[in-house]
């Protein structure tokens, strides 16, 4: 597909503690400060930043239209190119992508990419009204208004079709918690049982309290750069190998019962009695896992992958993106963690930062985040920035991250190298 | 001439709530009323008033659809409408116990997909008359339809048959 432009890189990074409340702190701060932290890491100055990408998903939260703008003045960028990215959930990793068409189009030569999202203005329930308006307003969200409860009729259909079971989904939320305990930056890092997530309060069938990602204040910024600018800034940069996007229908009633999407490890007989997408699948979490492994050259995901970062927000979709992902066939999601492949030292580690889920969810930052903890894995510089080493993944030399939008609407996947 | 140094803005009576004062956190309010358009939808809000749920069907490629939809997705040709049968079965269910801030007091509540024989495409609603445990894949259910329309896709809904 298409020409590829000229090569990204990633310089550095920077994230804020995400946290329930950060009252102290304004969207403008905030991101000043995750700002400051990724300039200050690879002595960048403001000076070599030649323009940015804006990530924030809902103007409801701080009743403020061009939030953009007032961080873009406060970091002291302007009067540089700027615009605003927003799709769902899966805001950051547009925006992480829209950078790097920045720089790959020759347009810019360093491009600051910084989310954010201010969720503690309003109680939680308000704010599930807010992400819910996300959600067609005609036909969607007078009937339930809630994602949990979309998620949740999504993971029924995948127990269903696959046999996937509740134990499944709480690995993964024991799994990525736990994981979070050696992340300074995540919100809720616990250890936890397969009785503590099922017993936690049932917020929709299946999905308890723990099975579901958090509201939380925070930001994350990415700065990328084109080759010869990559390299004067640091000597160890990361490159942005390849990119990924695919959509699907507004409305989950709306999602064809087909045939399925393949990825070159696979074939048609591999799926005989299979409707797909239906509600059980992301195929635009498939679509977009295709583009990126064609423009990387991958053709078996799990041998070819060595840390994911991906977008969990319930634990069924974790399950659901390890399959969009071909790190397994299609109902082999349940399995995939039972056998602990996606452990922090199983086949492929699958949010060794703690993911969404216990790092927290402040949308517009959430998948700057993963760039920036993607970009410390392949640096090799995880002991460095969370002052311990437990959640370096030995070996990392290449990574994917992945952000998803409300029922999979929106689905970016972005392929990440080592090049040290 | 009007110049007046002495000028004063009036005081009131009314004040902000304050929540806490390092940071310094106040009660902002907002509300709005909308001039809200169906548009080209507005025939399947109508015809819930006569009990009768309203899918989309291509003129083109006769993919059908279980929801209002004026193109098709498959070819993007003009669809027509056409009455969906009232009976269907569940594709997928589940109850929320907790919900958007608008309908907590209605929780819990069941939410299910339906699919109907020969409709290329699944209808949201909502699932009154069983429990969790009463609610499986694949049960029958029937469409019924409130009698003061809300002029909502909740005039329909959804009880076990």
């Amino acid at each position: 597909m298409k020409h590829k432009g000229h090569n990204v890189y990633m310089v550095s990074g920077g994230v804020t503690k995400f946290a329930k409340a950060t009252p102290e702190m304004d969207f403008r701060l905030r991101v000043k400060k995750a700002f400051d932290y990724a300039l200050n890491d690879a002595n960048i100055s403001l000076g070599d930043i030649d323009g940015s990408v804006a990530s924030y998903f809902s103007d409801h939260f701080q009743r403020q239209l061009m939030s953009g703008i007032m961080v873009q003045d406060y970091l002291g960028l302007t009067p540089k190119p700027s615009k605003r990215v927003e799709g769902g959930g899966a805001t950051g990793g547009l925006a992480f992508q829209t950078g790097a068409e920045e720089i790959a189009s020759g347009r810019m030569d360093v491009c600051a990419v910084y989310g954010f999202e201010t969720m503690s203005h309003v109680n939680t329930w308000k704010g599930n009204e807010f992400i819910a308006l996300a959600s067609d307003t005609n036909f969607d969200y007078p009937v339930g208004g809630f994602y949990t409860g979309y998620y949740a009729m999504m993971a029924v259909r995948h127990m269903h079709e696959f046999g996937t079971t509740v134990e499944q989904l709480a690995k993964v939320s024991i799994k990525n918690h736990g994981n979070a305990i050696h992340n300074p930056y995540a919100q809720s890092p616990a250890k936890l049982t397969i009785d503590d997530v099922r017993n936690s309060p049932m917020v929709a069938y299946p999905l308890t309290r723990l099975d579901v990602c958090t509201m939380s204040d925070g930001a994350a910024v990415a700065i990328l750069a084109s080759e010869e600018k990559a390299f004067e800034l640091s000597d160890n940069p990361v490159l942005v190998k390849s990119i990924g996007t695919g959509t699907d229908t507004m409305r989950l009633a709306d999602r064809p019962l087909g045939k399925v999407t393949l990825l070159p490890n696979e074939k048609e007989s591999d799926y005989r009695n299979l409707q797909y997408p239906g509600v059980h699948s992301f195929r635009a979490g498939r679509t977009a896992a295709r583009e990126a492994y064609e423009g990387a050259g991958i053709t078996d995901p799990l041998e070819e992958l060595d840390v994911i970062e991906l977008h969990d927000a319930y634990t069924s979709s974790e399950i659901q993106t390890y399959e969009d992902l071909g790190l397994c066939k299609y109902g082999e999601g349940g399995a995939f963690i039972d056998e602990g492949k996606s452990e922090l030292n199983g086949k492929v580690a699958v949010n060794p930062s703690g993911g969404l889920l216990a790092s927290g969810h402040p949308v517009g930052a959430s998948g700057i985040m993963q760039g920036v903890f993607m970009f410390w894995q392949l640096q090799h510089t995880i002991k460095k920035h969370f002052k311990d080493d437990a959640l370096q993944v030995k070996n990392a030399k290449r990574g994917l991250i992945h952000s998803h939008a409300g029922t999979g609407t929106y689905v970016t996947a972005t392929i990440m190298e080592a090049v040290k | 001439m009007t110049i007046n140094p002495d000028a004063k803005m009036p005081e009131t009576q009314s004040g902000t709530e304050v929540y806490s004062f390092d940071p310094l956190v106040v009660k902002s309010h907002y509300e709005i009323d909308y001039i809200h358009s169906y548009a080209q939808d507005s025939e399947f809000f109508r015809a819930l008033g006569k009990k009768k749920l309203m899918g989309s069907k291509c003129k083109k490629c006769g993919y059908t659809y279980a929801t209002p939809r004026g193109h098709c997705m498959m070819c993007g040709s003009e669809t027509e409408w056409y009455q969906l049968p009232n009976e269907g079965r569940i594709h997928t269910f589940t109850t929320c116990y907790f919900g958007s801030e608008e309908f907590l007091p209605e929780t819990p509540f069941n939410l299910i997909m339906v699919e109907f024989d020969g409709v290329d495409s699944l209808f949201m609603a909502r699932l009154i008359g069983a429990d969790l445990e009463d609610m499986k894949i694949g049960m029958k259910v029937r469409a019924k339809f409130r009698r003061n329309q809300k002029i909502s896709p909740t005039d329909v809904y959804f009880v076990p048959i």
